[in-house]
């Protein structure tokens, strides 16, 4: 399935009546598969950490989708309380003070999580990639100046203190809501990685070429730039659902976001408020909530760890099947 | 161009902590029928305990009291007024619950805060660049494997869990420190060796646990070093037959961290963010407890003092290290591009 031989190219860029069959619709969609989805995927393959780390996530979204439709919502009193975990195969994590069994608890807190994660992953990507961008390709303009004091300004402001202010005054029960407020001291950072990337994107020659072949900035953006970024983007986008995760935890934990979910937090705040530190038939009523949160952010470093190697562009050429396999091209 | 970027900072310092103030002025104004209104209730109920009625104009007058807000005069009015206490009487307004100045309860609450803070920042930062340097030179090697998965496992666990975990190991299970409290009952304050100690052994849990939110960077120095090493600039200077100290510490290291840089600045904000949880765990009252005990009970001027005083500290942090990084790269003042 190889491509025209370069000096082919090269004639028909001379030639004057281009009288070339198109591609066709099929061909050039499976070219786009292989090269976005097949190569990708290989690459991930070889290295343990994509793959681990996929496989953590992939769990987790089934035990919010699936899990929820199989394990009925807990309530209190469905069982014993305070079973130990791996006895009664009804409740293999066991059971809590009120008698609800943890395993059922923290499947059916994964839907919110996701809602949650997914609102401020949308938000601190979304406004992080369009402030990055925008003052990264108007540097040294009035709007650049402007933008990068704004980001600087939200940098500076510690995020937690002021995430529980405006929890204090709005009181949001709503997951989106509560993922979109974390989510918004969480861009800056980005948005400034994000500038520094397309400075040096648009210092590169192809970037020059384009201009000079007169294509519309807003192409050049869309192809040239955001092309390169999308590494740095899903990387992040991973890095800021862990932290968002930490941070709803954490809040959920003291108390400061409204018990209205179940909440891995919840849990572990109703576990240590018992003092299920210094009680022994209390360890697991912590002690899995704790490893839930660890193993769901292990799988999302994991897995933006991996990432970057599926994003070095020579790896994933030698891993393409439609790309010529002669070094690809020079970064 | 060294005075001009000295100015360019200190402004932008200036307009930030100026931006900060701002906020919570509008965050006071963004309140379910403004600050009077969210506030009426707390007074009533504070004032429920003593048997004299109140009357709304003496509402209206504590909120003025509380927050430095004067909730009939027209925005630009009250906008005015509130900047002015704060830039100028250093007036952030008064506690609902006690009756201290919300000033003298920070005054009183900082010092013990920055402590932790500070250490944590120092340790976490240091020890991860260190690590990350040593992986890099050993690239490949088992060291390198084993702790890559070893940071990337702490990297996984949120600080919180790890000062859940440190109590539960040092102070529960082995009586090795204190689970809580700034320093141990009956030991005289002062300059004596014995409060020094508990002071330090009180601090270092919430130190450890606050620590591991900087170890991510071990991976990006890593990351950064790997690059370096493989720099012509290096084959040259190994071929001069430098001193591999040398090579290490001005070569390598310095250009690994450099950019790091804004990794660091948001770290600082990061640290003292981590503190409202971190402190509460370990009940050790600093401004995070200051934090944690105000939104239980609503005390609205302790939270929007407490954001002021985050944020200016915070503010004093990066600046300092604005400044200093001008000298390890002289690019930077001398007016060259960031980043």
């Amino acid at each position: 399935m190889s491509n025209e031989r370069p000096d082919d190219d090269l004639e028909t860029l001379f030639d004057a009546d281009i009288d070339r069959e198109p591609t066709p619709r099929s061909q050039r969609l499976k070219r786009q598969f292989d090269l976005y989805v097949v190569a990708p995927a290989r690459v991930a393959m070889t290295d343990w950490r994509a793959v681990l780390g996929t496989a953590i996530i992939a769990m987790y979204v089934l035990m919010g989708t699936v899990g929820v439709w199989l394990v009925d919502r807990p309530t209190s009193g469905d069982a014993p309380t305070l079973v130990p975990p791996f006895q009664n195969p009804n409740y293999i994590l066991g059971t809590d003070t009120f008698g609800q069994p943890i395993g059922a608890q923290l499947i059916h807190a994964t839907p919110d999580m996701f809602r949650m994660v997914f609102a401020g992953a949308v938000v601190s990507i979304g406004f992080a990639a369009l402030v990055g961008v925008l003052s990264g390709f108007l540097r040294g303009s009035k709007i650049d100046t402007i933008l990068m004091s704004i980001t600087d300004i939200i940098i500076t402001i510690p995020g937690l203190p002021l995430v529980i202010v405006l929890i204090a005054i709005f009181q949001p029960g709503d997951p989106y809501v509560i993922g979109v407020l974390l989510g918004l001291d969480n861009w800056p950072g980005l948005a400034r990685t994000v500038r520094s990337q397309v400075l040096s994107i648009r210092e590169e020659s192809y970037v020059e070429a384009s201009q000079i072949m007169g294509i519309s900035t807003g192409t050049i953006l869309r192809r040239d730039v955001l092309a390169q970024l999308m590494p740095y983007i899903t990387v992040n986008a991973a890095l800021a659902s862990r932290r968002i995760i930490f941070e709803s935890v954490g809040l959920y934990f003291l108390g400061i976001l409204p018990f209205t979910t179940l909440n891995w937090g919840v849990m572990m705040n109703i576990a240590y408020e018992g003092n299920a530190l210094s009680k022994p038939s209390m360890y697991h009523f912590l002690a899995f909530p704790l490893l839930t949160i660890f193993l769901m952010s292990f799988g999302l470093v994991l897995f933006s760890q991996g990432m970057d190697s599926v994003f070095n562009v020579r790896l994933r050429a030698r891993h393409s099947s439609t790309i010529d396999d002669d070094g690809g091209p020079e970064p | 161009m060294q005075g001009n970027y000295l100015a360019k900072r200190i402004g932008q310092a200036l307009l930030t902590f100026f931006a900060t103030v701002t906020l919570t002025f509008v965050l006071y104004q963004m309140m379910p029928g403004g600050p009077e209104q969210a506030l009426r209730n707390q007074i009533l109920s504070q004032q429920m305990g003593s048997s004299n009625t109140i009357n709304p104009e003496q509402i209206e007058q504590l909120v003025e009291n509380y927050t430095n807000l004067e909730s009939d005069a027209p925005i630009y009015v009250q906008y005015y007024q509130y900047m002015s206490s704060v830039f100028l009487e250093f007036d952030l307004g008064e506690s609902l619950y006690s009756e201290d100045t919300v000033t003298s309860l920070l005054a009183e609450r900082l010092p013990w805060s920055m402590l932790i803070s500070v250490y944590a920042m120092v340790i976490g930062y240091s020890v991860s660049i260190v690590l990350g340097a040593v992986m890099a030179f050993k690239e490949k090697s088992r060291f390198d494997s084993v702790s890559s998965v070893v940071v990337i496992g702490l990297n996984s666990t949120p600080y919180y869990v790890a000062g859940i975990l440190f109590i539960f190991f040092f102070s529960i299970r082995n009586n090795v420190f204190p689970t809580g409290g700034r320093y141990g009952l009956g030991i005289e304050p002062g300059f004596n060796p014995a409060f020094m100690q508990s002071i330090a052994l009180h601090a270092a849990l919430p130190i450890l646990s606050m620590s591991v939110l900087g170890l991510g960077t071990a991976l990006t120095m890593r990351g950064n070093s790997v690059r370096v090493l493989g720099e012509d600039y290096l084959r040259v200077a190994e071929l001069r037959g430098l001193r591999n100290s040398r090579i290490a510490t001005q070569y390598v290291g310095r250009n690994a961290i450099l950019p790091m840089y804004t990794q660091f600045m948001i770290g600082i904000a990061g640290v003292l963010s981590s503190s409202v949880i971190v402190e509460e765990i370990f009940s050790y009252p600093g401004v995070g407890l200051l934090v944690y005990d105000a939104i239980q009970v609503r005390n609205y001027p302790v939270l929007m003092g407490s954001l002021i005083v985050f944020t200016l500290v915070t503010i004093v942090a990066i600046l300092i290290a604005d400044l200093t990084y001008g000298f390890i790269d002289p690019r930077i003042s001398s007016g060259g591009n960031n980043e």
